[in-house]
């Protein structure tokens, strides 16, 4: 441990260089224990907490909320958990379809154009997800051509407003991902070396294999970035299937939040809050584990 | 990298240009290329001025010319990666300008390899044959025999990280002959080689290049480089054609002031028309065999052409003097006053500085410059 190494042309001890680390580490780590892993500590223990009738925390360990996740309530749990998965998989594939010819179009401009347009993906995320929700609802309101267009091709009664409905929370979750899965993507393409495009080309690949042999491949690191990063909140999220979907149309995040609120059951809650997390966590390492064998790059 | 994403986003369909006409393809037969006065501008920028020149079928045809003179745009755009503003480009007798870059009999080795990183060698090489669906069998032994020719068959495994430069290079050879393209265009392929390898890569393509009997279009900015592989040399300056012509010949009989400035060594004498074939210049006055266009001009001679007397020449004699003197190990190069004139001499004469010599410049190498 004491022997002398040589760090970057300075002569030093590996205890010395440890303890350099931590000092590195120590604000990033006390601000996870504050806020990450105390929170979740607490929701462990009051998982397993009794409630009186009127909601409040009992003191006593229990397994009852666990019982009601995986017994009387786990018909209707497993429903909202499949319908939550297909949703947040259905945005996450839709916005990055749409993220890639957004990235390309943002990437081919002057420097001065690209900042214009990323501003543009940015700035709504300057206003609360609840404000832009609201806007979707206005949008999709029985006035408006959405609308009266969906009537005319006999989606909807005609005088009909598109929410609440599947349709209109999946719209919501996309418009809310969008941002999410075009930032990494533009990154991606912006370092993308077009001379692979060119070769895959002269090689007589067609546009599909162009963009499979020589485009996915070396965006694959900013997909996965953007994979995660719509997949995770469009799992948990409640506010666009609330005021979009309504009581017929509830994701886990609604349940969640629910027990929260009116339903007042803070350890039931905490429990489903509990699986969503270990959920999430797991569909995202098989999915990380999955993706390296390709990113070779 | 604008205009490559526009290029790519470009519809194929803007492409489409003129149909193939027989008579072109009547009029050139035996081309392999045949590029007609093809012209180029990105903006304002003019890239390429009104070029034309042909390849014949197993010929090796070499662009040269500095950075900058459009030479890597001409041999994108016969690749289709690039589109001229003006002009056509036929391909075995045929007009490819309407066809994209993957629709073209034609493959390119790229300046920097372009080897798909997540793809083993074979896989790579087999790249252009699974593109066209090519059923595998026959693809496991073609891609093998080009590997084989260009002695990878140990390396069919390895991906591009885990190989060197030199077998890059090779690889990028082999991904685009094992098509057996009308013609194969090589962008500056040995640019990245040090000094020894490239002089090796060099005889090697040559000998590729005669065993396949393809035409090779090889782009370069290394006059050596060029006159050792090529059968004809196309030399490009500012976007236009200087000079083209088997390779002896435009080394030796440069037509222009940049010709003979870029292969290197030429003496250039600047003179005054005085008669038909009689020119004053500042070593004297001396006949040429062709009749000069200008009244004040430029002749070149190459050092290895001047010869060293002991009395005076008959002809186009002059005296000097040895200002320095430069041993060589293969010859010996004497800078002489007047001009002054660079000769190159075979070690053997050991001339020192200071001593007066008689020269003679032989008037058939006398070359009279356009400009």
């Amino acid at each position: 441990m004491t022997e002398p190494t040589v760090w970057y042309g300075q002569l030093t001890t590996r205890r010395r260089l440890l303890a350099r680390g931590f000092l590195f580490i120590a604000g990033g780590i006390s601000w996870l224990a504050v806020f990450l892993l105390l929170p979740s500590l607490a929701l462990f223990v009051v998982s397993f907490m009794k409630r009186d009738a009127d909601g409040v925390l009992i003191w006593e360990l229990t397994l009852e909320s666990f019982a009601r996740i995986f017994g009387s309530a786990s018909g209707e749990n497993a429903r909202i958990l499949i319908r939550s998965i297909v949703l947040a998989l259905i945005a996450t594939s839709a916005s990055v379809t749409l993220a890639y010819p957004m990235g390309f179009f943002i990437a081919r401009g002057s420097r001065r154009r690209r900042f214009f347009w990323l501003a543009l993906v940015i700035v709504p995320l300057c206003t609360n997800l609840v404000i832009r929700t609201f806007s979707w609802k206005l949008l999709l309101s029985a006035q408006l051509m959405p609308a009266k267009l969906a009537a005319w091709l006999g989606w909807i009664d005609p005088g009909r407003d598109i929410y609440p409905s599947w349709t209109a929370v999946a719209l919501g979750l996309v418009a809310a991902s969008l941002p999410f899965a075009v930032v990494p993507l533009y990154t991606s393409i912006d370092r993308l070396d077009w001379s692979l495009v060119e070769a895959a080309q002269d090689l007589y690949a067609s546009r599909l294999r162009v963009f499979f042999a020589a485009i996915l491949p070396q965006t694959l690191p900013g997909l996965s970035v953007a994979v995660i990063l719509t997949f995770v909140p469009a799992m948990s999220v409640f506010v666009v299937s609330d005021m979009l979907g309504g009581a017929k149309h509830w994701l886990i995040g609604n349940l969640i939040q629910h027990q929260f609120g009116p339903g007042r059951n803070i350890p039931y809650g905490a429990a489903l809050s509990l699986l969503l997390i270990i959920l999430t966590l797991g569909g995202v390492s098989l999915y990380r584990r999955n993706g390296r064998s390709v990113e070779i790059l | 990298m604008i205009q490559r994403l526009r290029d790519f986003f470009s519809s194929s369909a803007r492409r489409i240009t003129r149909p193939p006409t027989e008579s072109e393809a009547a009029r050139n037969p035996g081309c392999s290329l045949v590029v007609e006065n093809v012209s180029k501008s990105f903006g304002k920028t003019q890239i390429l001025n009104d070029v034309s020149f042909t390849a014949e079928a197993g010929e090796f045809v070499t662009l040269l010319g500095p950075s900058g003179c459009g030479k890597t745009t001409l041999l994108r755009i016969i690749a289709g990666l690039d589109r001229s503003d003006r002009g056509r480009i036929l391909l075995a007798g045929r007009a490819v300008d309407h066809l994209p870059a993957n629709r073209r009999p034609v493959n390119t080795v790229f300046q920097n390899y372009a080897l798909f990183p997540h793809l083993s060698v074979f896989e790579n090489v087999a790249f252009g044959l699974r593109s066209r669906s090519i059923p595998d069998p026959e693809v496991r032994d073609r891609v093998r025999s080009s590997l084989s020719m260009l002695k990878l068959d140990d390396l069919a495994e390895r991906y591009p990280h885990q190989i060197s430069g030199g077998q890059k290079q090779r690889v990028a050879l082999a991904r685009a002959v094992v098509n057996e393209p009308e013609v194969l265009l090589l962008d500056e392929p040995m640019s990245a080689l040090d000094a020894k390898l490239r002089a090796e890569v060099q005889l090697d393509l040559r000998r590729l290049q005669r065993a396949l009997g393809k035409t090779f279009v090889l782009v370069t900015h290394d006059q050596d480089e060029a006159m050792t592989v090529s059968d004809r040399i196309v030399l490009m300056n500012k976007g236009r054609i200087e000079q083209q012509g088997v390779t002896a010949e435009v080394y030796e009989r440069p037509q222009s002031r940049f010709a003979a400035e870029f292969f290197g060594a030429a003496n250039l004498i600047s003179a005054q028309r005085v008669g038909a074939t009689l020119v004053f210049t500042t070593v004297g006055a001396l006949r040429v065999q062709t009749t000069p266009q200008w009244e004040f001009g430029t002749l070149a001679i190459h050092p290895e052409w001047i010869e060293l007397c002991e009395n005076e020449p008959p002809e186009n004699g002059v005296r000097g003097v040895v200002r320095e003197s430069f041993y060589r190990g293969d010859h010996v190069e004497l800078i002489i006053e007047p001009g002054p004139l660079r000769v190159q001499l075979s070690p053997r004469a050991r001339l020192t500085p200071g001593s007066s010599v008689w020269l003679a410049l032989p008037a058939e190498r006398l070359e009279v410059l356009s400009d």
